[in-house]
């Protein structure tokens, strides 16, 4: 019978706990991809048996630092040790059969198998070439007690939420025979209780020799479970310390840097009336409880409105139920004093609403065309000469938003793809102000940019707001939202539990108000609340 | 019933919504299987002569042809590709096949003509088959080429071979010659065991074959996870590319094996065999379930589905309905087959919706 078991095994010969002895490095890992340099000679040392932090804003590159430990993405140069010997890893496999495993931060299950299907996925027992159906769903059953989890064997993990995917993410994990296992962000879909549990099985991990690496975006969270500390922010390494000495305020001084808000631009602006009135607005999970849990708010003239949250919190589905693309969503919205009945994305655009989606290759450009048929894609209604296209016009009305987002561009003939990470996602918002909106939902609008776009970004946020748009931001990033934002709201499993002005904002409250649900303290009650 | 629920009688608004949903879904999961007994009641009430035994064994021949082919097809949609060449490579193989037996294989340097025994040629054929369809396969996963693209192409290569290999012309008469040694290829078509011809068997036993490959095998597991999440099926440690070269390897073989039934059954081989099979097979496995997106279908309903099509053009053909008839009314049926499940589908999610609101 295979060993499927390793991390029950008790290995006696790691039991040497050196605090340096390192058993994976990476050595001046630089990546580069188009337009970004993700990471810059960073060298990480992961030391045995122990559980190793890596911690940084979104965009750092800690992401990608986990792939390429894990065999997904090469690096650019740099090479990496394990037990000090360089090795290559062209692939997943690769680094799987020399026991490094990882779970990833976006569920990379397959939604139309079952639990214990997904768990042994490319690792099937099997007798004489048919799969050992029995023993798998045995084995199954006991990874998931152990993991004191309640989930049939034979679900199909698509009809399971997201926490027990989580779950079923780690068991699939576990049934390895891993001496280094990553896992980035394995918690931020997880109840307090399964935290609780996932804790307990690092503990029992760990007293088994297996060196973890942790990523996590809940500061508190790792200094419970870490042991030793390293912090990325844009690409490089800026600190690396021994988890007892330090705290939280210390990681986000790390994280953040010294300056955060210098980058960012704001101007005190009068408010004008109320543009945009959301009441209720509602949206069901499939496979149980809610995206958005009757969600109400306000959204002034020429306001920067922020929305702040952890990954799921529901900040990405407010912005898609407002721009129309979720059908399912029920509530009622007013815009200028008058009910909006519009339900499809292109009513909605006539409406006024305008989305600058989260992902921008997919969901904001179309790759093939050029800038110019990108920035026009929504608004070709307005350059219509009877029923063909005035090329003339919609050449001056690209021309005008070059201009004024200043999108460095040679021709607005030029293929999208050509473009920086930064300036691709002007023209994403240059398309959506051609429509002529009334309120911009902005979705992460400076993620996986450059510094100095970002900046740029936000100038033209504040000019936007300027010129009476009403605006709603979602980010992730702390210092980011905090600068720009007139008004924060935080969400937390699909509710606001958070309202503060941008005098009364720190990044403690938004923290915490993000966690309401979370945390051992708050079983779910504080719904609705606001964290005034 | 509003005050039923209004009133919190939770088992009884249980009950209800169980009886009504569960009905409703068994209907629709069944749709394909009520779907052939209610063409087979309808057939044979207007045509009496329909339920003989002589018709159920005509039916199942024709049957067993698409079925065969639906299974190659079914593994090929399962990982969310598509195969168009299934057709071209059966009229390929049997011409090849054809040839073999007329013409053996000729020697000109050696001044020798060699004329291989009937199972040398069935070997032959049915590999020639399978490499066509891993070259295709290696194709797609080496050069990623979009399966509907390298399919097309081959398509056009395979049916143009078949024509080339006897400049158009049909290879008649194959029975070889019992001074060869090479007689007996017409047995495949028409000889039988106890009573059922050798194509039925031959579906019976593949069907099986297919159906434990992909229930019980690692192998199965990873067509279903391809067409799932091919990313988390890779980062899982399938070797996607292997897998995807096997499966259209499998529906290659299936084509060569059609390939020889039908010269075999006509004694004949014409290089226009097998057009246009590959859409009534790719009809079967729409029918059977088979979602053209990958991942989600079974073999079973892949058999269902291509006994649906080849009854309803049986019929229809005994019933006197004229050919153009025949694909207004076949179009339609799979049209309509794949509106139900997205409807299924659909409502399925609505249900569970529905039951969380009432939860809360």
């Amino acid at each position: 019978m295979p060993d499927a078991t390793p991390v029950l095994d008790p290995r006696p010969e790691t039991a040497l706990n050196e605090m340096n002895d390192v058993i994976m490095s990476a050595q001046s890992i630089t990546k580069v991809f188009p337009g970004t340099v993700a990471l810059d000679d960073v060298t990480f040392n992961v030391r045995r048996g122990k559980v190793n932090v890596l911690i940084g804003e979104n965009g750092a590159g800690k992401s990608t630092l986990m792939k390429i430990l894990a065999g997904v993405e090469q690096p650019t140069s740099g090479k990496i040790l394990l037990e000090g010997e360089e090795i290559r890893l062209h692939s997943p496999l690769d680094a799987t059969r020399l026991g490094i495993g990882i779970i990833y931060q976006e569920l990379n299950l397959c939604l139309n198998l079952s639990v214990v299907d997904n768990i042994f996925l490319a690792r099937e027992t099997t007798r004489n070439g048919i799969i050992a159906q029995k023993f798998q769903k045995q084995r199954a059953r006991e990874l998931v007690t152990r993991l004191e989890q309640n989930i049939d064997p034979d679900a199909l993990v698509g009809d399971l939420r997201i926490g027990k995917q989580q779950i079923v993410e780690i068991a699939k994990a576990l049934t390895q025979d891993v001496r280094i296992l990553i896992m980035d962000e394995p918690t931020s879909a997880l109840s307090a209780a399964e935290v609780e549990v996932l804790f307990r099985v690092i503990r029992e991990l760990k007293s088994h020799g297996v060196t973890i690496i942790y990523i996590s975006h809940k500061l508190e969270e790792l200094l419970q479970i870490g042991d030793h500390i390293t912090v990325l922010r844009d690409g490089h390494k800026v600190a690396e310390e021994a988890a007892s000495h330090v705290s939280v305020p210390w990681m986000v001084e790390k994280m953040v840097g010294r300056n955060p808000a210098a980058l960012f631009t704001r101007k005190e602006r009068p408010l004008g009336d109320v543009l945009l009135k959301v009441e209720n607005l509602t949206l069901p999970r499939k496979g149980g409880g809610y995206l958005l849990d009757y969600v109400s708010f306000e959204l002034r003239k020429g306001e920067i409105l922020g929305f702040y949250g952890l990954m799921g919190a529901g900040r990405s589905d407010l912005v898609d139920c407002l721009a129309g693309a979720r059908p399912q969503a029920t509530g009622k919205i007013w815009i200028d004093g008058k009910p909006v009945a519009a339900k499809t994305i292109s009513e909605r655009i006539e409406a006024g609403f305008v989305l600058v989606p989260e992902d921008r290759q997919s969901d904001g450009l179309v790759q093939p065309l050029s800038v110019m048929d990108n920035m026009l894609l929504a608004s070709l209604k307005k350059y219509l000469k009877g029923v063909f296209l005035a090329r003339k016009q919609e050449k001056q009305a690209a021309d005008q938003q070059i201009r004024e987002l200043s999108i460095r561009v040679a021709n607005p003939q030029q293929p999208i793809t050509s473009l920086s990470g930064g300036n691709q996602q002007k023209v994403v918002v240059a398309k959506g102000l051609l429509t002529r909106p009334k309120v911009l939902l902005l979705d992460e609008p400076t993620r996986g940019i450059d510094v100095g776009a970002k900046s740029e970004i936000s100038e033209i946020m504040s000019q936007l707001a300027a010129q009476n748009y009403g605006v709603i931001f979602v980010s992730s990033e702390l210092k980011e939202i905090l600068a720009m934002s007139d008004r924060i709201l935080v969400m937390s499993k699909g509710a606001i539990t958070g309202e503060f002005t941008h005098r009364e904002a720190t990044e403690e409250k938004l923290v915490v108000a993000s966690a309401v649900g979370h945390g051992p303290s708050s079983n779910g009650g504080t719904h609705h609340g606001t964290g005034n | 019933m509003e005050q039923e629920i209004k009133t919190n009688s939770a088992p009884l608004k249980k009950r209800r919504s169980i009886t009504k949903t569960d009905v409703l879904q068994f209907l629709l999961r069944g749709r394909a299987f009520i779907a052939l007994i209610l063409v087979l009641v309808v057939f044979s009430f207007l045509t009496p002569q329909f339920m003989t035994p002589n018709n159920l064994v005509i039916m199942s021949k024709q049957v067993a042809i698409r079925a065969l082919l639906a299974i190659g097809m079914t593994f090929v949609i399962l990982t969310g590709g598509i195969d168009l060449s299934v057709g071209s490579i059966v009229g390929m193989i049997a011409m090849i096949a054809g040839g073999l037996i007329n013409e053996g294989i000729n020697l000109p340097q050696l001044g020798v003509i060699i004329y291989p025994h009937t199972w040398m040629i069935i070997l032959i054929s049915l590999a020639l088959g399978t490499l066509t369809g891993a070259f295709v396969g290696l194709i797609i996963t080496r050069y990623n080429v979009a399966p509907f693209i390298a399919t097309l192409g081959m398509f056009y290569v395979a049916r143009g071979i078949a024509g080339l290999r006897n400049n158009g012309y049909t290879f008649p008469n194959l029975v070889g010659r019992p001074e060869y040694g090479n007689t007996g290829f017409e047995i495949l078509g028409a000889g039988s065991f106890l009573g059922i011809t050798y194509s039925i068997w031959l579906m019976v036993i593949l069907m099986l074959a297919a159906y434990i490959v992909t229930t019980r095998t690692p192998f199965g597991r990873h067509v279903y996870a391809i067409g799932g999440n091919e990313r988390a099926a890779e980062l899982s440690g399938v070797r996607v590319s292997r897998t995807k070269i096997i499966v259209y390897s499998i529906s290659g073989f299936c084509s060569a094996l059609v390939g020889l039934i039908v010269a075999s059954q006509l004694v004949a081989a014409h290089p226009l065999t097998g057009e246009s099979y590959e859409l009534t097979a790719i009809a079967a496995v729409v029918l059977g379930g088979t979602s053209l997106s990958g991942g989600r279908g079974s073999i079973g309903g892949t058999l269902i589905g291509a006994f649906v099509i080849g009854v309803l053009n049986v019929g229809l053909v005994m019933m006197g309905v004229s050919s153009f008839w025949q694909k207004v009314i076949t179009g339609s049926v799979i049209v309509l087959a794949v509106i139900i499940d997205q409807v299924q589908a659909r409502m399925q999610e609505q249900i569970a919706l529905q039951q969380q609101q009432d939860m809360k």
